[in-house]
């Protein structure tokens, strides 16, 4: 299938120029929890990516019968059937993930993304393009995550992905853990960092004066 | 029709609902089975670890768990009276609701509001059918949540083989450190209770003493403080004390298993 240029378009411009998270300011709630280490970042990042090419496929091929009146809930409940599935095949073939990430794959329902793409995106355009634009939030949304995650949990931990980089002191090494990197604000504080140095170098992005 | 009419919105509705509704129960029918699996297999990997028959860390297939199982007693333990009974299939106690009892305040040194009547344990033999390690479960509270573990001690049950916490939600770095392999371990051979069985083992602040003593994990003294009172507690004269010292007793415990052998290495 070769791309269409709106095709293209749909799927790069979340990743960066229209990030989700860093210019729509969405789904930040999530970006702070499961970012302490990158494997769950990955997964995470992996799952609200299957849950919004979905229901943004989902939304999309039924969008012409939608009542109106009834529109978000049947949003919601193609967004709820697909994180209650995502939820289900982490507990079945990854049970020590499903155990970190606890209950924030059940909270994906709520990731104002999903929903977001669905209502803005999906309601509007065709198949192709809701995946695609599903697909490029997801992905968007997880570039962020990981970003996150490899601050957190190289100055939290000292490790990335599991190995280490930085040996501990409680490991028998030499190097002190951050103890704000491992705690919720941590993750306020990079993302906002990122946030700042990308407005500065992006003039486009800049609240109109 | 027009996609507003009252029918129209009833009818997509009922369908979609029907639609999602297959999706999600079919998912959980399948998975049901694997995802049980998985979290017995998950316990049994705790215990195996606190038996210290699994490395931490280490992949152990189902097989393998249920091989090493082979030589452990499930005992189904009456805390109060400190024996084993025999008459009630382990996997029953966990389901029973009445097996609980108000503790009082002063009893209640672990703040777990309620403890078990019975308990199941696991008992690991040598091939000479003498008790290996004792996996006695705990739970109590720690600094911001309901800390579980196990607590697995020597054959001479006086002092700590291991000590596992596979749930917890601890500060992650901090409180969280309960659960490192490299702490856990300074609690391998250290006395847990004195000679009249009472427990003694504790999180210090600092640097251990005395061979009673764990040392404690900077940044993380109130859930080291959760810690002592957790093991004080199933240790102590509401917990495991009474079977621990019924044990000590008579140290073979070959209550249910095949006729031990003579050369009984423990007396």
């Amino acid at each position: 299938m070769a791309l269409s240029e709106q095709g293209k378009k749909n799927f790069l411009e979340p990743l960066f120029k229209n990030n989700p998270v860093f210019v729509q300011i969405l789904g930040v709630c999530s970006a702070l929890a499961v970012t302490t280490s990158m494997k769950t970042a990955l997964t995470m990042a992996l799952a609200v990516t299957f849950v919004t090419a979905f229901s943004n496929i989902g939304v999309s091929v039924i969008r012409k019968i939608i009542p109106g009146s009834i529109r978000m809930i049947v949003e919601m409940t193609i967004i709820a059937t697909l994180v209650i599935l995502v939820d289900q095949l982490i507990k079945a073939f990854s049970y020590d993930l499903s155990k970190q990430l606890s209950v924030y794959v059940g909270l994906i329902i709520t990731n104002c993304i999903v929903m977001g793409r669905a209502e803005a995106f999906a309601l509007k355009n065709g198949p192709t393009d809701s995946l695609l634009d599903g697909i490029g939030n997801g992905l968007g949304y997880g570039a962020v995550l990981l970003t996150v995650a490899f601050f957190r949990e190289l100055f939290g931990f000292g490790k990335i992905f599991g190995f280490v980089v930085l040996p501990t002191v409680q490991n028998g090494g030499w190097y002190v853990p951050n103890g704000l990197m491992v705690t919720a604000p941590a993750a306020f504080f990079l993302i906002g960092t990122i946030i700042w140095i990308i407005k500065t170098y992006n003039k486009q992005m800049q609240d109109a004066e | 029709m027009s996609n507003e009419s009252i029918t129209k919105t009833f009818s997509v509705a009922t369908c979609l609902c029907v639609v999602c509704a297959i999706i999600v129960s079919l998912s959980d029918v399948s998975l049901k089975g694997m995802q049980q699996q998985n979290k017995a297999l998950d316990k049994q990997i705790n215990i195996l670890r606190a038996a210290g028959l699994v490395d931490p860390g280490a992949k152990v297939s189902a097989q393998e768990a249920e091989k090493l199982f082979a030589n452990a007693q499930i005992a189904v333990v009456d805390l109060q009276s400190g024996t084993i009974v025999d008459d009630v299939d382990p996997a029953d106690v966990e389901k029973d609701k009445d097996n609980f009892v108000t503790l009082s305040k002063e009893d209640d040194v672990a703040q777990i509001k309620t403890a078990p009547k019975r308990v199941v344990a696991y008992l690991f033999k040598d091939q000479t059918g003498a008790l290996q390690t004792a996996v006695l479960p705990i739970v109590g509270t720690g600094l911001w949540s309901t800390l579980h573990g196990f607590l697995a001690l020597n054959g001479d049950l006086t002092t700590v083989a291991h000590i596992v916490f596979y749930d917890h939600g601890e500060t992650p770095g901090l409180g969280g450190e309960i659960s490192n392999p490299v702490w856990t371990a300074k609690w391998e051979g250290k006395t847990a209770v004195n000679e009249q069985g009472e427990p003694v083992i504790r999180v210090v602040k600092g640097a251990a003493t005395s061979d009673s003593e764990i040392d404690g994990i900077s940044g993380a003294t109130l859930t080291g403080a959760g810690v002592t009172r957790t093991v004080t507690f199933w240790l102590g004269d509401n917990g495991f004390g009474p079977f621990l010292n019924n044990q000590r007793g008579d140290s073979v415990p070959s209550k249910g298993d095949a006729t031990p052998d003579s050369n009984d290495v423990e007396n």
